[in-house]
């Protein structure tokens, strides 16, 4: 059991520049030194991810010169599950003129971050979030339009502006595939030597800094390494761990934790996102949970029964005995308060015996007064494949009958940890889009992932990898050396290990077991007794996989169940580091509520005094008690106060 | 529910395929098809046999990974994604025959899983804008008339399954191309490359070996996406059209 951690020297983001902060990232690609264009195509850049951060990644480095080697385990880039988002992407254009700009976007990034994240990278994303809407529609991303033409915009959770640019409820399948098209463009062109069903399975170190990976290609099960200049993971979350989740099913956290394994830092592990807008689960044969867009609550209406426990059809409660309790709660933002706030309320009604459906695990999103108002084209027109969505999914019509959902996990803040310049503390490994931890703080505003996967993708790395390309001698790896052989051959081990167990239960039985026990102890609420009793369990739990999983067939074949055991036996050493990380911060903050810490009518209670900080763990084996490190967070331009949205 | 599924199993592309019937009870209409195939997939592990190999990720149909040809129709009885199709669609005591894409530019990896690569080859003959990713023009420099816009994006909403290839009798992937062709055809920022996107695509497409497409309409029939035969009507025009200028 490692209740134990010790504390290690703090940590600075040493590449952050200083000055205004308007003027911070314009300095910091100054200074950045440029690789000339001769002789960008020497250096070999590996990139592991197709989503929106490592498509617009691949192809960017590609179009500028670089040799890329992309992989992807999917069977081909447009894949990746940046293609489910559906609701949109922020930018602070203000075609609206209603009050948004750089500044404010900024400032609602940050509180709505719960004053978690970094100034710094918050207002890069800002600023470049309007370069983004403009490259994605000169590559012809379809977005919504005016009747004369111009960009359509909506609102988000969070936010009291129209900033949102969508396409239909598809904007990240819209988005990547215009990575995908550019990624396409430059495969072809032979500067992405693009590697799909291909898994990471381990980072090589050599001498200090990350010099490439070990790979297994998922059809013929050969493990080869690749070697390269610098690797870039763009691999997403690890909500996955939590076994129903919005995530793809493939989505996992192998990448950034056998990275961690190899001495890159993991930053709060325990910020998840719980998404409050999901459709319930139906029963234990549950596979995988459907979002359905937040941008529904711009004109859905949420409410239970008032009474508890009543079980009438939606359309037999009058008007007076139903409870809106987001416009009655937080008047301001009504229905459009951020994830957290909504999430959190949601499950108190359902706590207190007001939730609705089976197992009254649900709220009423409804939109008979939207109908009533617009008219159902103009809910078709705005809506219409989420709502045919839901009707497959439930056999439903919600132009007849209001949705139900629930909260779901789906979004990780948590990453490897990196600084400004998007590099982990590994030189020469970079991480961008989710799997990294600095721009969302404790909680992420909806349409904001989009944005920043495209903007660390299409516009900070390409300077900040540039940078270290051109001050570092990189001499070639020889493919005998020591550490290249050792991160092969630990792969080969653990694959047969794995298939040797030939134990009695199967892969997703243990998944299944450690999601649970997370999303009792470690999900929307937490105590700390709750925290202590997973940390004991899932000690246990390792151990039991490690001696009755059931792993069938070879690895020289395309195998699903040895893939996703070596998945999930990652899931099982890093849930013991997400654990602790939400023990140690005994504080609510963001999605994450430490019923210790609430305020006298139940709002969740920051601790600022003691918890401005990243928690940055440096892993020490499995098991082991790992090292913590802090990172300061300072305010100068949002100062940290009580989250109020009422 | 109790049904029986007749699942092609095949353990590789060398080898011989066949169809297995499989009995799985307990199955509750709420469940998504492939849901069904979790439970079955988990009594052949802890029966010692190996489970059935299934392409699929997002499970919202969305992705387009999920790819198998359910009583002879891609994604089963419904104009929906294996992955959205719920066992709902079928009675107790059905046989539901379940096979992989059928087409010889899809050749089977094992059980029901195919390789679509020739899908992304199109793509990278000339399905993209080459705008660089540098300063681009404002968004509102270039307005798009809403018609165009609608669509480019009914024609986006592609999800590059394969189930028009799967269901044409030819194995054409004219409905794919041709979607990817009018999804940026009909936009401004699609005009410079246009007669060149045409014209490589088509031959990507031939030369990947998809069958010529006969305007069956068996494609529009089973796309999950709706995509319309209407595209593949301009695809023609536009080909005619840019091959006469070249």
């Amino acid at each position: 059991m490692t209740l134990e951690y010790t504390t290690g020297s703090p940590i600075r983001d040493t590449a952050a520049p200083t000055g205004p902060i308007e003027e911070r990232w314009d300095g910091r690609r100054f200074a950045a030194k440029l690789v000339n264009p001769a002789n960008r195509r020497k250096h070999k850049v590996i990139v592991v991810g197709t989503g929106l951060a490592g498509g617009s990644a691949g192809a960017t480095l590609a179009e500028q010169g670089y040799h890329v080697v992309q992989f992807c385990f999917q069977d081909s880039p447009r894949r990746a599950h940046s293609v489910a988002a559906q609701g949109g992407i922020n930018a602070a254009k203000n075609y609206r003129n209603d009050g948004d700009s750089v500044r404010r976007l900024f400032y609602d990034t940050v509180k709505g971050g719960d004053f978690r994240s970094r100034e710094s990278n918050v207002y890069r994303l800002a600023e470049i979030s309007t370069q983004i809407i403009d490259q994605c529609v000169a590559q012809g991303v379809p977005f919504a339009r005016e009747y004369g033409g111009l960009l359509d915009n909506r609102s988000f959770g969070g936010v009291q502006v129209s900033r949102t640019f969508y396409a239909r409820g598809q904007t990240g399948q819209q988005l990547l595939l215009g990575a995908y098209q550019a990624l396409s463009r430059q495969i072809d062109a032979g500067n992405v030597e693009m590697h799909a069903r291909t898994e990471m399975l381990d980072l090589i170190v050599v001498d200090g800094r990350a010099r490439g990976i070990v790979a297994r290609d998922l059809v013929t099960g050969e493990v080869s390494t690749h070697l390269a200049d610098a690797v870039v993971l763009a691999t997403g979350g690890y909500g996955n761990v939590f076994y129903l989740s919005t995530n793809a099913k493939g989505s996992n956290a192998s990448a950034i934790w056998r990275a961690h394994r190899r001495g890159a830092y993991l930053a709060n592990p325990c910020f998840t996102q719980i998404h409050p807008t999901c459709i319930p689960r139906t029963g234990e044969h549950q596979g995988k949970l459907t979002l359905m867009s937040e941008s529904l609550r711009n004109d859905g209406r949420i409410w239970v029964p008032a009474a508890k426990a009543d079980t009438r059809p939606p359309e037999q409660i009058p008007e007076d005995e139903r409870d809106y309790y987001l416009e009655r709660l937080y008047p301001s933002f009504g229905n459009l308060v951020p994830r957290d706030i909504a999430s959190r309320a949601a499950k108190n009604q359902c706590d207190e015996g007001r939730g609705v459906g089976p197992g009254g695990l649900g709220v009423y999103l409804d939109f008979r007064d939207a109908i009533a108002r617009m008219g159902r084209a103009a809910i078709e027109e705005k809506y219409g494949n989420l709502f045919d969505m839901y009707q497959q999914i439930t056999a439903e019509n919600p132009y007849e009958v209001p949705m139900r959902i629930y909260p779901a996990i789906h979004y990780t803040m948590g990453g490897l940890w990196v600084d400004y310049d998007l590099q982990s503390n590994v030189p020469g490994l970079y991480v961008v889009g989710e799997a990294n931890f600095s721009d969302h703080g404790a909680n992420r505003l909806g349409a904001s992932a989009l944005m920043q996967g495209l903007a660390d993708g299409y516009f900070v790395l390409p300077a900040t990898l540039a940078d270290y390309l051109a001050r570092t001698p990189l001499e070639p790896v020889d493919p005998a050396h020591d550490a290249v052989l050792r991160s092969e051959s630990e792969v080969a081990e653990r694959l047969s290990r794995l298939l040797a167990v030939q134990g009695s239960r199967t892969v997703d039985s243990f998944h299944r077991e450690l999601g649970t026990l997370l999303w009792d102890h470690c999900g929307m609420a937490r105590t700390e007794s709750g925290l202590r009793k997973a940390l004991e369990r899932i000690p246990r739990l390792r151990e039991e996989f490690w001696r009755e999983v059931l792993v069938p067939g070879s690895g020289e074949q395309l195998n699903q169940e040895l893939e996703k055991a070596n998945r999930v036996a990652d899931f099982l050493e890093f849930a013991e580091l997400m654990v602790l990380d939400a023990l140690v911060r005994e504080e609510s903050c963001g999605g994450h509520f430490r019923e210790e810490s609430q305020t006298p009518d139940g709002e969740a209670r920051r601790d600022d005094e003691r918890f401005s900080h990243v928690s940055a763990w440096e892993y020490t084996g499995v098991g082991e008690s790992p090292v913590l490190h802090q990172e300061e967070l300072e305010f100068e331009y949002v100062h940290p106060v009580q989250r109020s949205y009422a | 529910m109790k049904i029986t599924v007749r699942i092609w199993r095949q353990a590789g592309p060398q080898q011989d395929g066949e169809l297995v019937p499989y009995e799985v009870d307990g199955i509750s209409p709420d469940m998504s098809f492939l849901e069904m195939l979790d439970i079955l997939n988990e009594r052949l592990i802890l029966g010692g046999q190996e489970p059935v190999a299934f392409d699929h990720d997002c499970r919202e149909g969305i992705c387009g990974a999920c790819s198998t040809v359910i009583n002879g129709r891609p994604h089963g009885p419904e104009q929906t994604t294996t992955c959205q199709l719920h066992m709902r669609s079928f009675k107790d005591g059905d046989v539901i025959d379940v096979e992989p894409w059928r087409s010889r530019a899809f050749p089977v990896i094992k059980d029901l899983v195919v390789d679509r690569a020739a899908l992304d080859r199109i793509v990278q003959a000339g399905g993209y804008i080459t705008a660089p990713t540098g300063t681009a023009p404002d968004a509102h420099a270039t307005p798009v008339p809403k018609p165009d816009a609608d669509k480019s994006f009914e024609n986006a909403t592609c999800i590059g399954c394969g189930a028009c290839v799967a269901a044409c009798p030819n194995g054409s992937a004219m409905l794919f191309t041709s979607a990817k062709a009018a999804h940026l055809n009909s936009l401004p920022q699609g005009q410079p490359e246009r007669d060149s996107r045409v014209l490589n695509m088509v031959a990507a497409m031939d030369d990947e070996g998809f069958g010529g497409c006969t305007n069956t309409g068996e494609c529009v029939a089973s796309c999950p996406k709706g995509i319309p035969f209407q595209s593949i009507v301009e695809l023609n025009r536009d080909f005619l059209r840019a091959a006469r200028r070249k």
